[in-house]
């Protein structure tokens, strides 16, 4: 509860565009922006074939909706700050980061090789160094998961240099 | 007499049985784990449904439903962490007896009350489901919109969260079911010239995302954590004396449990917090909650079991998700080309009543299983994360890509995982989302729809009286968090 309390006055002593609360608040907001700018470009039905609301005034009222509750959600906030949460660790950005490395390897190279790089690294820097378990994640637990959704649903995987050779 | 023996149909399929079996025990093993659960797992496994004929599909997606969510309660009392959200209130009375050396009695009042509860509520599903379904003919376009409207505000109330980001959340997911060809005009929104967009942002790579991959980053910061687990030598059946203790609390969680998860959106989360708090309320002994009584783990459990009936009433009945999970098996129905509904009622009762006996059979088998199996269950948890999670990534990215065999899934998959993470760490509950794209479509569809219809007269809606009833619903469920925050701040 004390802790709860200290962290809530640390909070408070911020400015308040350090706060959480403003940055979750501002996140929203501006993309919402985004968004509603983006719906005035949708393409309009004229009027004469127009039966109802326009295509983009539905998403145009959910985003003034999400807006107007964000603001909600900040105005109270500020008289109840939220308590500030602990800084992430290296780890999650270890795994956050073999997720963009997961998508670049899966573009560029090979979908099978970015799941087994993906599954490696993810074990390694969470601890695991044991050579078998490393391939056990990393190579043998992506073959039978790629074998069994090939063969099982027909399933198949996007061309690459280990897909190719597979295929072939 | 009919619809009996329709129930009983599974029993002599050994094909169903083989499923239920399966589903049953991938069910408990996913709600032994924590961070999985039968939401995520059903969806994981639901592009695996497709080489299933609809009938063993939904009997499996639905056995996972409720094994997953008695599984949750394992975990919940032998290292204090629930494995579904649905067992957090059972973690207040179960470990505590479980250090008291009883984990054995506080699995076994676990395993027979959710049994109870689950089989409360599949009793009240036969019943009531047909009767909604029978209401739902008087419904049109309005009626439909006004019930959704209702089925979203009630995320208000969902339990995790605060209300206002719970309706944010909401309101979010609505906006990705926006995403792509508007269905009355075939104009492209928010698509951004990307064709794979054209056609939507689909349910699996959202909730697999927002489940699967946002757990995998949460557990990315706490792969030091320790859990002090105690050990299980067996499970034990209640004693006469705490049957005497609990008869009430159980019956009383079923009927609550059962009434929380047909309500739309509502599922075992609130129903077991609703539940263990009516427990420590009837109790003689409320001093004891907290503390280890065997009514508080009695109290939660049945009413999370008996949710599971409970949601799958407006889900089969209106095509409405009674819970995140039971959106889920409404995405099987839908990917089967079953259409849930008042017709399905009228025209496939076979299926019907065939998925109605399944939950019956599961809620039986897991207690088998709980019964005889829940030291094995309880070993799960020693697979080290470092290990799990990477397969459960392997699974996680071949499962949503294989339904539509697109890579862009795949990355959406990964954005929502990443979006997932920040919404629970900044108080944003992911259900909603999923129950917000979910009922998107039907919202917006009969919003246009039924303006077609009122020639563009919005006051027209307040005059049909079911819809009208369905809105005030709504007034109701946007105000009672407020009225009970201030009721919980005048007792402080």
């Amino acid at each position: 509860m004390k802790n709860v309390q200290k962290s809530k006055r640390a909070n408070k002593s911020l400015p308040f565009f350090f706060k959480d609360e403003f940055k979750v608040s501002f996140v929203i907001i501006f993309i919402s922006l985004i968004l509603l700018v983006t719906t005035f470009t949708f393409d309009i039905v004229p009027p004469i074939l127009n039966r109802g609301i326009q295509p983009a005034t539905f998403p145009k009222a959910l985003l003034i909706l999400i807006i107007a509750m964000t603001l909600i959600v900040y105005y109270l906030a500020t008289k109840n700050p939220w308590k500030i949460e602990k800084k992430l660790p290296r780890s999650f950005f270890l795994t956050l980061f073999s997720f963009i490395i997961f998508v670049i390897v899966s573009k560029a190279l090979d979908f099978f090789l970015a799941i087994s790089a993906l599954s490696i690294f993810v074990a390694y820097y969470w601890g695991e160094k044991r050579l078998f378990y490393l391939l056990l994640v990393g190579i043998i637990f992506p073959i039978i998961v790629f074998v069994f959704f090939e063969t099982i649903l027909g399933l198949r995987f996007p061309p690459g240099i280990i897909t190719n050779i597979y295929y072939s | 007499m009919d619809n009996l023996l329709l129930m009983l149909a599974p029993l002599f399929s050994s094909k169903l049985l083989l499923v239920l079996f399966f589903g049953t025990l991938f069910g408990l093993i996913l709600g032994v784990l924590p961070g999985l659960g039968p939401t995520t797992g059903g969806a994981l496994i639901l592009p695996f449904t497709m080489t299933l004929d609809p009938l063993s599909a939904i009997v499996l997606l639905t056995s996972i439903y409720c094994a997953g969510t008695y599984g949750g309660a394992i975990t919940a009392v032998l290292i204090n962490t629930p494995g579904t959200p649905a067992a957090a209130a059972t973690c207040l009375d179960g470990y505590p007896l479980a250090q008291k050396g009883e984990a054995g009695r506080a699995l076994g009042m676990a395993t027979v009350s959710s049994t109870v509860g689950g089989i409360f509520s599949v009793v009240i599903l036969v019943f009531f489901a047909p009767i909604l379904a029978q209401l739902a003919y008087e419904f049109g376009q309005p009626e439909y919109f006004a019930l959704a409207i209702f089925g979203l505000t009630m995320l208000a109330s969902i339990g995790e969260g605060s209300p206002i980001k719970n309706l944010i959340a909401g309101a979010f997911g609505i906006l990705i079911s926006t995403v792509g060809k508007d269905f009355m005009t075939s104009i492209d929104r928010f698509t951004f010239g990307i064709n794979e967009l054209t056609e939507g942002i689909g349910f699996i790579p959202v909730v697999v995302g927002l489940f699967a991959m946002s757990e995998m980053l949460t557990q990315s910061t706490l792969i030091n954590q320790v859990f002090n687990r105690i050990a299980l030598k067996a499970i034990k059946l209640p004693s006469k004396d705490d049957y005497k203790k609990t008869w009430k609390t159980i019956l009383r969680s079923s009927g609550i449990g059962s009434f929380i998860g047909v309500l739309p959106a509502e599922g075992g989360t609130v129903a077991s917090l609703i539940g263990y708090s009516e427990a420590k309320r009837f109790s003689k002994n409320p001093e004891e909650f907290g503390k280890g009584s065997i009514e508080g783990i009695a109290g939660a459990e049945a009413a999370n079991n008996a949710a599971t009936g409970g949601a799958m009433v407006p889900t089969l009945a209106l095509g409405i998700p009674g819970s995140a999970t039971t959106a889920v098996i409404l995405t099987g129905l839908i990917i089967h080309g079953v259409r849930p509904g008042p017709d399905l009622f009228r025209e496939q009762p076979d299926f019907l009543y065939g998925i109605f006996g399944a939950m019956l059979i599961a809620n039986i088998l897991f207690f088998i299983f709980g019964f005889f199996g829940a030291k094995i269950f309880a070993r799960i948890t020693l697979v080290p994360n470092k290990i799990l999670w990477p397969m459960i990534f392997a699974v996680s990215v071949c499962g949503t890509y294989s339904l539509n065999q697109s890579i862009i899934d795949v990355w959406i998959m990964l954005f929502f995982g990443v979006l997932g993470f920040f919404m629970r760490r900044y108080g944003f509950s992911v259900v909603p989302v999923i129950i917000g794209l979910i009922l998107g479509e039907l919202v917006e569809g009969t919003l246009r729809q039924s303006l077609v219809i009122f020639d563009g007269n919005w006051l027209m809606f307040f005059t049909r009286p079911i819809a009208l009833t369905f809105f005030i619903l709504s007034l109701i469920a946007l105000a009672f968090p407020l009225i009970r925050s201030r009721k919980f701040k005048k007792k402080q």
